[in-house]
C-alpha cells in the first residue's frame, strides 16, 4: 500500500522543489506524510473513531548563521510555486532574525556521510482502518463478556505510520519510516469501585491480542475485591515496567547540558560543571536511548523544526547513535546540540524517541519481585505527573486504577490511591531490587513517548504524601 | 463565499477584522459538497464537513539571542457522519472535490465497520438551523501582519531589560500567536465560517547561585488572550512594570525562607486561582467525564450526574459560569463544532451544582433541549470532543480588594502567579505551586517565603472559601495547552475569577518532600 497523495506533489517532489526555489545561505527541507486510525471505547461501547491522512513539511532556512522555519501544509504542496512560497516565506523570516546575528547555536548544515539513504525515492508506508481488523472480532466478544460478567471496558487504539523525508542544501537525503501503535485498556467492576489498566506499545497490530490484556486486568480486578486504607507516608514499593518508564522518560527530558552548565537544573553541579559520573547506585543500572534497539527502532538522525536547549534546527540529519543517560548506576553524559557541544567543549550527545533502562536480574519479573517484599505496595498506574522543584527533579503524580498492598509476599487487597511526591533520580538511588528488561507502554506519556523498555523496580521510601478519595 | 458576519446571541463582539480571503477563497463549499453528497450517498443519516486552517507562530528568546522563530500553517478537513447510529470519521489534506467524497465515503466505511461493537446509537440535542453565517473573534493588530524584524525587536528589549535587572542570570522570552479558521457545513443546512485570533506571551527569569547548586525561576503573569498584536503594548497589561519588578521579586524569592509546612489561611490570587479552577472545577463540570467517556485516559468526574442540583460543591457565595461568549476568551466562540451557537449558563449557584459543559449527544443524553456548545476539535485531523468552555468563578459584586481579603487573615499565605499543577482522576486531591508566596501576619503581607506547595480535595478547598473578592480583583487567566481526548488533542480556554480567601489549607514543603 502506498501514502501517496493524488493531487500533492510527492515528498521527494516537495523538497527538491524546496531546495531549487532557496537562495539562503542553506536551507533544510523536512516532508512528513502520515496516515493513522483509531478506535476508542467506553461503557463497554465503542465512542468516537476514524481515520486520517497527512501531509507537512517544513524549511528551514539560513541566513548569516541565523535561522528560521516556515512549515507548509497540503495547500502549500500542490505545486513548486506554492512550496517556493513557503522557502521564500523561510528566508525572510532568516533574514529578519540575523539582524541580531547568529544563532547560539549556529553551525554549518550537515554534510552527507558515506553511503546515504538508498530508499528516499520510496513512497510513504500507509496503514488504514484495516489494520485493526484482527482486534475487532476480541474486542466484540471482550464487550460481550464484560456485559456478562458485571465489568465495564474502557480504551483506545491507536495507530500511525509517519514517513518522514529530509533533505538539505548540502546534499543530504534521508528516509525514515515511524510506525507507532498503542492499545490501552481500563477494567472496571460494575460499581465503579474497583479499576485497573493496562497498554502496550507495538508497531503493527501484528502480535497484540486483547484477551491477553483483559486476562492480566482480570485477576488484579479479583485482587482488589478487598480493599484496605493506608495513610500516607514512606512505603517500599514495587513499580512494574509502564511505572517505571512514567519516571525514567521525565529524567530523559530533564537531562539537558546547557541548562546543567548554566546552574538551572538537577544535573547542575555546586560550584559549577555538571553532575555527569556522579554515582547514584551501586546497582548497574543504565538508562540509554538507541535509534538501533531492537523493538523500538526510532530516527536514526535529527529531526528538528525549532530549536531550544537541547535540539538545534542546525543539526538536521546529524546522525544519532546510542545515548546513556546513566551508565553502570552512573550520571552519564548529557544532551548537547552540536553548538551547545563547541561550546561547553563536550561531544555532541543527541536521543532518539526511545528509551531502556537495563541493569536488572534477567530471571526476576515483577511477581519475583513482589514475592520478595514482606510489606509494601504494589503501584500498577501512575497519573498526572508534574514537575515540582526542577532542582531535585521533585516529581508529583497520582496513583490510578490499582495500587495494591503486599504483605508477606503476596498481594492482599486494593488500597487507597496515594498523591506522591518522589524524584526519578531517587527512584535509582533508592532501587532495593531490579528486575528483568521488558518492552513498555508509559501511561502518563503514551500520547508522546511509547518505545519504551524497562524493568519493574522495588524502590525504598516511595513518598505517599497524601491520600486521594479517587477510585 | 460571502458569509453574513452577525454577532451570534450573547456579548459578541463586534467584528473588527474580516474573514480572511485567503481562507474563504479555498474551495471551501465546493469540497463541502463534494463530502456531504457522498456520505448521504453512501448511506449516512447525518454528516458534516469541517475545514480548517491553522496559522501559528512561535518566536523565543534566549538572553540576547533569538533561539527559535517558527511559523507553521496547517490545512485539512474532515467528513463526520452519523450511520445507523454510529459515528463514522474520516480526515485528510488533499483540497479536491475527488478526495473530499472519496473522505466522506471511507469515513461512511469506518462506521460500518464497527457496527458491531457499538451498543448505544448516536441521539443529539436539536440545534436551530444557522446558513451562511460568519464570526470573527475580537482583536484590532492581525499578529500574522505583523513584521517579524518588529516582533524580534519588541521581545529583544524586553529580555535585555529584565537581563539587566540584579541577580537575573538567564531569560526566555516567547510570543507563541495562532490565528484559526473553521469552515463547518453540514447536512441539516447549518453553515458557518469563523476566524479567532489569539496570542500567548511569555517571559521568565533566573537567579543562580552557583556556589551552593540553588537556583529560582520567575514568570511574568500575563495571561494568554483572545487578543491582537496590540495586547503587547497597548497598556492592557503592564509588561513593563512587571519587568521593572521582577528582578528585584526573584532575588527575594532566593533569599526567602523556606516555608514551615502545616494549615494555612490563604488569599489566592486570580493569576494563579485561574488554574485551580480550571482542574478542580473546569474538568470536572466535563459531562463526558462525569459518564466514564474519560475513563480511561484523562478520568471521571466526582461530580456526577445523579449529584446535579444537590452536590455541594463549595461555600454558598460560589458562583461559577460557563461561557463560550466572553469577550477575549480563549474557548470563545461564534459556533461550535456541531453548529451550536455559542451560549453562557451556570455551573455553580449558590455552592451547589446545577450545570455540566455538553455537546449535542450529551445535551440529548441529560435530557436537555439543547447543547451548550462545548463541541470541538483542535484540528481537521481530530473528531470534534466535548471541551472546556471558558469557566469562571463569578466576584462577590460587593465584594472589597485583594488587601480587604489580606487583612482579614492573622497568620497565612497570599499566593500569586501560576507553576506547577497535578490532580487525581475524579478531581479530588490536587497540589499545585506558584511563582510567588508572600507570608501574611497580622492582615499584611510580611515578605515571601518559598518552596510552597498546596494540596487540598476540591469540595474541601472551595468549601472553606469564606471571601470573594470584588469585581474590581478579577481577572481572566487561561492556558493553551489543555489537553484532553485518544488521540489527544489541545484546546485554550479561559478563566476569570476574583481574589478568594480559603481557611486552613495544607501547606507542603517541596524541599522536604524531596528525599
Amino acid at each position: 500500500m502506498t501514502g501517496r497523495a493524488v493531487g500533492l506533489l510527492s515528498p521527494q517532489r516537495i523538497v527538491e522543489a524546496a531546495l531549487g526555489a532557496s537562495v539562503a545561505d542553506g536551507c533544510v527541507v523536512v516532508v512528513n506524510s502520515s496516515s493513522s486510525a483509531n478506535i476508542r471505547w467506553a461503557n463497554n461501547t465503542v465512542t468516537t473513531n476514524g481515520v486520517a491522512r497527512d501531509l507537512s513539511f517544513f524549511v528551514v532556512s539560513v541566513v548569516g548563521g541565523a535561522a528560521a522555519t516556515v512549515a507548509g501544509s497540503a495547500s502549500d504542496a500542490a505545486s513548486a510555486d506554492s512550496v517556493a512560497a513557503v522557502v521564500s516565506a523561510a528566508h525572510a523570516a532568516a533574514v529578519a532574525t540575523s539582524r541580531l546575528g547568529p544563532a547560539r547555536d549556529a553551525q554549518p548544515l550537515v554534510e552527507p556521510g558515506a553511503g546515504g539513504a538508498d530508499d528516499f525515492d520510496d513512497d510513504p508506508a500507509d496503514t488504514s482502518f484495516a489494520v485493526f481488523d484482527p482486534l475487532l472480532a476480541g474486542l466484540a466478544e471482550a464487550f460481550a463478556a464484560a456485559r456478562s460478567d458485571g465489568r465495564v471496558l474502557y480504551g483506545f487504539v491507536d495507530h500511525d505510520i509517519t514517513t518522514t523525508y529530509l533533505g538539505s542544501s548540502t546534499g543530504l537525503r534521508l528516509r525514515w519510516v515511524q510506525p507507532t501503535g498503542t492499545l490501552e485498556v481500563n477494567a472496571k467492576s460494575a460499581d465503579l469501585r474497583r479499576s485497573v489498566w493496562s497498554g502496550l506499545s507495538t508497531r503493527d497490530f501484528a502480535g497484540p491480542d486483547i484477551g491477553t490484556v483483559l486476562a492480566s486486568l482480570r485477576q488484579r480486578l479479583e485482587w482488589a475485591k478487598r480493599t484496605i486504607d493506608l495513610p500516607p507516608g514512606r512505603y517500599r514499593t514495587v513499580l512494574p515496567p509502564t511505572a517505571v518508564a512514567d519516571l525514567m522518560i521525565n529524567l530523559a527530558w530533564s537531562a539537558g547540558a546547557r541548562e546543567a552548565h548554566e546552574g538551572r537544573s538537577a544535573f547542575a553541579a555546586p560550584g559549577g560543571g555538571t553532575r555527569s559520573g556522579e554515582r547514584l547506585t551501586d546497582r548497574p543500572l543504565t538508562l540509554f536511548s538507541d535509534p538501533a534497539a531492537v523493538g523500538l527502532e526510532a530516527a536514526p538522525f535529527v529531526v528538528a523544526g525549532h530549536s531550544s536547549d537541547d535540539v538545534s534546527v542546525f543539526d538536521n540529519g546529524a546522525p544519532i547513535g546510542r545515548h546513556d543517560f546513566v551508565r553502570d548506576g552512573v550520571i552519564g553524559s548529557l544532551l548537547h546540540t552540536r553548538g551547545s557541544a563547541v561550546e561547553f567543549g563536550e561531544p555532541f550527545t543527541p536521543t532518539t524517541d526511545n528509551l531502556v533502562l537495563t541493569g536488572g536480574a534477567a530471571d526476576r519479573d515483577i511477581d519475583a519481585l513482589v514475592a520478595d517484599v514482606d510489606r509494601g505496595l504494589l503501584l500498577t498506574s501512575q497519573w498526572y505527573i508534574r514537575e515540582v522543584d526542577p532542582m531535585t527533579m521533585l516529581l508529583t503524580g497520582l496513583t490510578r486504577d490499582g495500587v495494591f498492598l503486599i504483605e508477606r509476599g503476596e498481594v492482599v487487597g486494593a488500597v487507597n490511591n496515594f498523591r506522591f511526591n518522589m524524584s526519578p533520580l531517587d527512584i535509582l538511588r533508592q532501587a532495593a531490587d531490579v528486575g528483568a528488561t521488558v518492552p513498555t507502554l508509559s501511561r502518563e506519556w503514551s500520547d508522546w513517548f511509547t518505545r519504551t523498555a524497562m524493568p519493574p523496580i522495588t524502590v525504598d521510601g516511595f513518598n505517599m504524601s497524601s491520600v486521594s478519595p479517587a477510585t | 463565499m460571502s458569509a453574513q458576519i452577525v454577532p451570534p446571541g450573547g456579548a459578541t463582539p463586534p467584528a473588527r477584522h474580516g474573514l480572511d480571503p485567503a481562507f474563504t477563497d479555498l474551495p471551501l463549499i465546493r469540497l463541502a459538497d463534494a463530502a456531504l453528497a457522498a456520505a448521504t450517498a453512501a448511506g449516512a443519516e447525518f454528516a458534516d464537513f469541517r475545514f480548517e486552517r491553522l496559522l501559528t507562530s512561535t518566536l523565543s528568546i534566549r538572553d540576547t539571542a533569538v533561539q527559535g522563530a517558527t511559523d507553521a500553517q496547517t490545512t485539512g478537513f474532515a467528513v463526520r457522519v452519523i450511520v445507523d447510529g454510529v459515528w463514522g470519521f474520516a480526515a485528510s489534506v488533499v483540497p479536491t472535490a475527488d478526495e473530499a467524497a472519496s473522505t466522506a465515503r471511507r469515513a461512511v466505511q469506518v462506521a460500518r465497520a464497527l457496527a458491531g461493537v457499538v451498543d448505544e446509537r448516536v441521539e443529539r440535542a436539536d440545534e436551530p438551523v444557522h446558513a451562511d453565517l460568519a464570526w470573527v473573534s475580537a482583536y484590532h493588530i492581525d499578529p500574522f501582519s505583523v513584521a517579524g524584524q518588529d516582533k524580534i525587536a519588541l521581545l529583544l528589549d524586553r529580555s535585555e531589560r529584565l537581563l539587566a535587572s540584579d541577580g537575573v542570570a538567564h531569560t526566555q522570552v516567547g510570543l507563541f500567536q495562532v490565528k484559526e479558521n473553521k469552515f463547518y457545513c453540514d447536512t441539516a443546512g447549518t453553515s458557518t465560517t469563523q476566524q479567532r485570533v489569539r496570542l500567548e506571551p511569555t517571559l521568565t527569569a533566573t537567579a543562580i547561585d552557583s556556589a551552593t547548586g540553588a537556583f529560582e525561576t520567575m514568570s511574568s503573569l500575563t495571561p494568554p488572550v483572545g487578543r491582537g498584536y496590540e495586547y503587547l503594548t497597548d497598556g492592557s497589561w503592564d509588561f513593563d512594570g512587571e519587568i521593572a519588578a521582577m528582578g528585584e521579586q526573584l532575588l527575594e524569592k532566593m533569599k526567602a525562607p523556606s516555608v514551615e509546612p502545616g494549615r494555612y489561611d490563604l488569599v489566592i490570587d486570580p493569576t494563579n486561582l485561574w488554574l485551580t479552577i480550571h482542574e478542580s472545577i473546569g474538568h470536572a463540570t466535563e459531562y463526558d467525564r462525569a459518564i466514564g467517556y474519560e475513563a480511561a485516559y484523562a478520568g471521571t468526574s466526582f461530580a456526577t450526574p445523579d449529584k446535579l442540583g444537590s452536590l455541594v460543591y463549595g461555600s454558598p457565595g460560589m458562583h461559577v459560569t460557563g461561557d463560550r461568549t466572553v469577550e477575549h476568551g480563549l474557548a470563545t466562540i461564534g459556533f461550535d463544532d456541531d453548529g451550536v451557537a455559542g451560549q453562557s449558563w451556570d455551573l455553580i449557584r449558590g455552592g451547589i451544582l446545577v450545570g455540566y459543559q455538553l455537546d449535542r449527544t450529551f445535551a440529548h443524553r441529560l435530557g436537555l433541549p439543547r447543547s451548550n456548545g462545548c463541541a470541538y476539535a483542535d484540528s481537521a485531523g481530530h473528531i470534534p470532543i466535548q471541551r472546556m468552555a471558558n469557566v469562571s468563578l463569578q466576584p462577590d459584586p460587593g465584594g472589597g480588594s485583594t488587601a480587604d481579603l489580606i487583612s482579614g487573615i492573622e497568620d497565612g499565605i497570599y499566593v500569586v502567579g501560576d507553576k506547577s499543577w497535578s490532580i487525581d482522576m475524579q478531581r479530588y486531591n490536587f497540589q499545585f505551586t506558584g511563582q510567588r508566596f508572600y507570608r501574611i501576619r497580622g492582615g499584611r503581607l510580611a515578605g515571601q517565603v518559598r518552596d510552597v506547595a498546596y494540596q487540598a480535595t476540591t469540595t474541601d478547598f472551595w468549601g472553606s472559601m469564606d471571601g470573594i473578592g470584588g469585581p474590581q480583583t478579577y481577572r481572566l487567566g487561561g492556558a493553551f495547552n489543555c489537553g484532553k481526548g485518544q488521540p489527544g488533542q489541545v484546546a485554550s480556554v479561559s478563566h476569570g475569577c476574583p481574589s478568594a480567601r480559603f481557611r486552613g489549607v495544607n501547606i507542603l514543603n517541596a524541599t522536604q518532600e524531596a528525599s
